[in-house]
């Protein structure tokens, strides 16, 4: 397994937000974590990036210890992280926000490498360059904070509700690039609200409920699995 | 007044501007990135001062040729200071911002305390040194070369400051840590790292202006006090957190207390200053530059 996440409790403003989880994903695969609000979702993916210290359990990643590490630390194991609220650089230019992402590499041609996969994602961000990152529509800054992330060459990246507050069409092209960085050799782990389009283009998927994982499964299980259609897909 | 008093007037207002502008960057440098303003940052600029006359004093060695070894000895102090103390004000759980006030407050008396100790209360001066008592004669304006070498330190930091915030990764990773300290480990800066730099720099900065006042001030426990003053208003002057705008300002101030010690008297020369100060924050409460 490329990460695992063992049994860990986190408790954040004194409630226990994550209560003994455990989850894993395999390399290459898209894995979706579901759950109602609170459920613990954005709390497992701060856990795992470091954000959040677990009072329990372990976070393995590629057969390290990552628990415990300062999230600057984790970054430059190899998992990016694209938080709920993007935490873009709001004042610093379109093209700033991505050189950042490239902080890690010394040498120059590993800082380009990843920009031209990152256009072919995202074509609309090459033409926004020197904008600042505040005057793009949210959806753009969605698609910022994605290639930005691409840009710190991760193995693993981990997107905490991606399709939120931005526009249906979008939400599509975000999906699609989900898509194309995993054929590219990427793993990742979405944490979404819409599990329906999820759990089509994931391959397996968890199901959180008050920090506990409830359900886990093969994408294919969980859509057919009738509590899930009852609970979350609303069929 | 004649023309030539006039421009004597405004040359002297635009070097002694110039070294406050030095002041106040490292000042500003430092809330710009953290939101904290330090209020130590005269005993800084004390601390330089005696560090530069404590090197002629046992080596002889001259201010110009100290400068190097003090600013480097005041990148390390900033650094220290955040890493020893700011550090763990910042963790407060509760009332951060007075938590961080009290902090930087005690940590200038403190350093005042110590400095009284140990080199006591006594007025000193650096009496020979290859600059002091010269003067520059300019068509009839004369500039005081200690002062002039200052202004000229002041302009190539200012310009390498603009160099290392704007091209190189240091100044971008600055810069991200400004906007969202909790948001640069996401592509891999250590924002601890970047504050101790970035105070290291601020305090390099102070320590310019430290070594070379030492040439023309007296130096005594208490004199970074004064100049603290003008810097904390510099900086407000100029926007908080605006090291361009701590420029503009210092230009204003230096030019602004010239005229005024000659209107009015050289011992009125601070109440300009101030009237200006609050006529710019009544009009413009976030300083000519601020963008808070």
């Amino acid at each position: 397994m490329l990460l695992e996440v063992s049994s860990i409790t986190t408790t954040y403003q004194g409630l226990v937000a994550l209560d003994a989880a455990s989850i894993d994903v395999a390399q290459g695969e898209i894995v979706v974590v579901a759950g109602a609000n609170g459920a613990g979702k954005s709390t497992l993916l701060k856990s795992i990036a470091g954000m959040e210290r677990p009072r329990s359990g372990m976070v393995m990643f590629q057969g390290e210890r990552v628990d415990g590490l300062a999230a600057h630390l984790v970054t430059a194991r190899g998992i990016a992280f694209v938080p709920e609220n993007r935490r873009l650089f709001p004042r610093l230019s379109v093209a700033d926000n991505l050189r950042l992402g490239s902080y890690l590499f010394r040498r120059e041609a590993d800082r380009e490498a990843p920009i031209e996969r990152v256009f072919a994602l995202f074509p609309r961000l090459r033409e926004r360059l020197e904008q600042r990152a505040e005057t793009l529509s949210g959806g753009e800054q969605q698609m910022l904070a994605i290639a930005r992330a691409l840009m710190t060459r991760p193995k693993l990246l981990m997107l905490d509700e991606p399709s939120q507050g931005i526009a249906p069409k979008l939400v599509d092209e975000v999906f699609e690039a989900i898509l194309a960085t995993r054929r590219s050799g990427l793993t990742v782990l979405l944490v979404e609200q819409r599990l329906s389009e999820s759990l089509e283009i994931a391959d397996r998927g968890f199901i959180l409920q008050t920090g506990r994982v409830i359900l886990s499964g093969r994408a294919g299980e969980l859509r057919d699995n009738p509590e899930v259609r009852r609970a979350y897909l609303g069929i | 007044m004649t023309l030539q008093s006039l421009a004597q007037i405004l040359a002297s207002g635009l070097l002694m501007g110039l070294i406050y502008a030095l002041i106040a960057a490292g000042l500003s440098l430092i809330f710009g990135l953290m939101d904290v303003v330090n209020f130590a940052h005269g005993e800084f600029l004390m601390l330089a001062m005696y560090a530069t006359f404590g090197i002629f004093a046992a080596t002889a060695l001259d201010p110009v040729l100290a400068t190097p070894i003090v600013v480097g000895a005041m990148f390390v102090l900033g650094a220290f200071v955040y890493l020893a103390v700011i550090r763990y004000a910042m963790r407060a759980k509760a009332n951060i911002g007075m938590v961080q006030v009290f902090a930087t407050f005690g940590l200038g008396i403190t350093i005042r305390g110590l400095a009284q100790h140990f080199f006591t209360p006594d007025y000193r001066s650096i009496q020979t040194s290859w600059l002091a008592g010269h003067t520059l004669d300019l068509a009839g304006i004369f500039l005081p070369v200690p002062q002039l070498f200052g202004a000229v330190l002041s302009c190539l930091s200012f310009v390498a400051l603009f160099f290392v915030i704007r091209r190189t990764d240091f100044g971008r990773a600055l810069e991200a840590t400004r906007e969202d300290a909790g948001a640069v480990a996401l592509v891999g800066i250590d924002k601890n790292r970047v504050f101790a730099l970035g105070w290291g720099l601020g305090a390099a900065l102070v320590g310019i202006a430290g070594s070379v006042m030492a040439i023309f001030f007296y130096i005594h426990p208490d004199v970074g006090s004064s100049f603290a003053l003008i810097a904390y208003v510099t900086v407000a002057l100029g926007g908080f957190g605006s090291i361009f705008g701590a420029l503009a300002a210092g230009l204003l101030v230096g030019l602004v207390e010239a005229i005024s010690a000659t209107v009015l008297s050289p011992s009125m020369k601070a109440i300009g200053i101030y009237a200006v100060y609050l006529v710019v924050v009544f009009m413009r409460p976030r300083g000519l530059f601020g963008n808070l």
